[in-house]
């Protein structure tokens, strides 16, 4: 089931994408990590005199782009709409997930954003709520993005706020 | 500290308070026992070699030395220890070296209990146990306070929670259900913890004559489970032990237990779930078992834990007839009866093999339903009013069959009402529609009904 559908299906029509931004910072992310790791198996290849070990390589670079694969559809799926009483958010590729958290349960909101997040400009923001389950997190908002979201998720949650 | 009347009303105010100084006694009753336990059969075989000039073997020493220290600890412990309700606050100040401040906001609390161990009934006292909610948020403990004063403390507490006039007695009760000791025993005997041991024991004694190896081996886990699940039931029916449920006008009162007698509060408004469990053999006798899930922190310290250990049994055993009739005391016009069209699309069997014949959920304007269990059936009751948030999940084998599973969160700790294997596009929109229907709950909080209807007859 498509997020196009889901959103549909949910009545909010078009969901909001993550900024195309997220995607170059989680390349590069992919980057440093199997860049040093398919260097190393090319050496290993070299130095080691055995016939197979030039398989390794191409192992590496296989499971590189399978990464890489994986992580474009997880970029894809994600998508969050921002309604009257709730936000949505859904994500996953092979666990599909969708979450509706209302305004007037959310305990308090992160923003949160590592070093290479920075380095984009990017951040992340959490909601919270009374329930240890809720997971409505969406990663990869520009930085400006995610404060404007944040602020306007605080005020309608002050507005909206119900006990537990 | 002075003896007070349960009339008495207690200064609100700037007066510090401490606890009974008996305090210690049974706090550490425990370990004082554990002491004399290991330290009596090492000191009476103690070699003669062992003894010190003056004719006191060593370990004597060694032993009254640390009780003397544990008995200082304690004492410190009880000196630096005091509590005031004061400024919308339950405040307690502990700690000798390492000062400790807790502030409960009493509008937080989330249920109020009166706790007697066996030692403290010896000695007259009582511990007032406060649970509130919130990330962050403290646990209330004032152990002990003598047996007279901890209800005028429960009282005061749960007046000041719900915003009442300092002075305001408890409300009077209104006995709902007893149950007897006689039908609890067999109830726990009946679960198939304790039965399934017993029939693969016979089994495996039917077994030995064909072969003896593999009969022993089964019969010798069979026991061991048998033991283990023995003991469970010991203590589920110390702890449930002349069970009594009575209402009062802000919610409902639990008294029970054997050896340790706890007396519990359960606000109506703090209910977040309740669950119907229904045991393989019980259903035979048409038996069923209520519990509740309350709002509470996540359980760090060990008196937390076992706070939460205990479950929050709302009836150990009760006809289904009278277990319906207490679930629509705390949820009015819940039917746990499902509608025809409430199971899981025929596909989801093979996602969900063994609890696919009890599997269902369905909605109502006020509740949300979900029915799980293999061999147990299960109900779990979630008031829309308490909804945090709602997920739909689809896991890959999920995704295949096209189905997916619907999780509506509360802020309680144990249960989610959880509708699995629902058809995908169906499951959407049981999403929109709880959410919808939650958010309309909200705005327009439910009626409690006035007077309850008479008890139906045990059956």
């Amino acid at each position: 089931m498509s997020a196009v559908v889901t959103g549909q299906i949910i009545g909010v029509g078009e969901l909001k994408r993550l900024s195309p931004r997220f995607w170059l910072a989680r390349q590069t992310q992919l980057a440093l990590f199997w860049g040093p790791v398919f260097i190393a198996s090319v050496v290993v290849a070299l130095i080691v005199n055995v016939k197979t070990a030039d398989v390794l390589p191409v192992v590496v670079a296989l499971i590189a782009c399978t990464a890489w694969l994986v992580e474009r559809g997880r970029y894809r799926s994600w998508g969050y709409a921002e309604r009257d009483d709730d936000l949505i958010v859904t994500r996953g590729l092979l666990f599909r997930h969708v979450s509706v958290v209302p305004y007037g349960r959310m305990q308090f909101i992160d923003v949160t954003a590592g070093p290479i997040d920075r380095a984009f400009g990017l951040a992340t923001v959490q909601l919270h709520t009374a329930a240890a389950a809720t997971d409505a997190r969406i990663p990869g908002l520009i930085r400006v993005d995610a404060d404007a979201l944040r602020d306007r998720l605080a005020l309608v949650g002050e507005a909206k706020a119900t006990g537990l | 500290m002075s003896q007070m009347t349960p009339a008495a009303p207690l200064e609100v105010g700037q007066t510090w308070r401490r606890l009974h100084p008996l305090s210690p006694i049974v706090r550490f009753g425990r370990v004082l026992i554990g002491v004399i336990v290991v330290a009596v059969p090492s000191i009476a075989e103690q070699p003669a070699f062992h003894r010190h000039d003056d004719g006191l073997p060593i370990s004597v020493i060694i032993y009254a030395g640390l009780l003397l220290l544990g008995g200082l600890g304690g004492f410190i412990s009880w000196l630096v220890t005091r509590w005031r309700i004061a400024e919308g606050n339950l405040q307690i100040e502990t700690g000798f070296i390492r000062r400790q401040s807790v502030r409960i906001p009493l509008a937080r609390i989330q249920a109020v209990d009166v706790i007697s161990p066996l030692s403290g009934r010896f000695l007259g006292l009582a511990e007032v146990r406060v649970v509130s909610a919130g990330r962050g948020a403290e646990h209330g403990r004032l152990a002990y306070l003598t047996a007279a004063q901890a209800p005028v403390v429960r009282a005061r507490l749960l007046a000041l929670a719900h915003g009442l006039e300092v002075g305001t007695p408890e409300p009077p009760s209104l006995p709902l259900l007893h149950v007897q000791n006689g039908l609890l025993l067999p109830a726990l005997l009946m679960r198939s913890q304790v039965l399934a041991p017993i029939l693969i024991a016979i089994a495996a004694v039917a077994a030995i004559a064909a072969a003896p190896l593999v009969g022993a081996g089964a019969l010798g886990s069979a026991v061991t489970v048998l033991v283990i699940s023995g003991l469970g039931v010991a203590r589920a029916f110390n702890e449930d032990f002349d069970f009594a449920i009575s209402e009062a006008g802000d919610g409902v009162r639990l008294d029970r237990g054997l050896l340790q007698r706890r007396h519990e509060t359960i606000p109506y408004g703090r209910i977040q779930a309740v669950r119907v469990v229904e045991p393989f053999f019980w259903r035979v006798f048409g038996w069923a078992r209520l519990d509740v899930d309350v709002a509470r922190q996540s359980v760090s310290r060990e008196a937390d834990r076992d706070a939460q250990q205990v479950a929050r049994t709302l009836i150990p055993v009760a006809t289904r007839e009278q277990a319906l009739w207490l679930l629509a005391r705390v949820m009015p016009d819940a039917h746990p009866n499902p509608p025809p069209d409430a199971g899981p699309p025929p596909r989801a069997r093979l996602k969900a093999p063994l609890s696919f014949h009890f599997l269902a959920a369905w909605f109502g304007q006020r509740y949300m339903y979900a029915r799980t269990g293999r061999v147990q059936k299960s109900t779990i009751i979630v008031p829309l009013l308490k909804v945090q948030s709602v997920r739909l999940k689809s896991g890959p084998l999920q995704r295949a069959l096209h189905v997916a599973t619907v999780d509506v969160d509360t802020a309680g700790r144990r249960w989610q009402a959880s509708a699995r294997c629902r058809d995908e596009a169906e499951a959407l929109e049981m999403v929109r529609h709880v959410s919808e229907r939650a958010r309309l709950s909200r705005r327009v909080p439910p009626p409690r009904p006035a007077t309850p209807a008479p008890v139906p007859a045990a059956g």
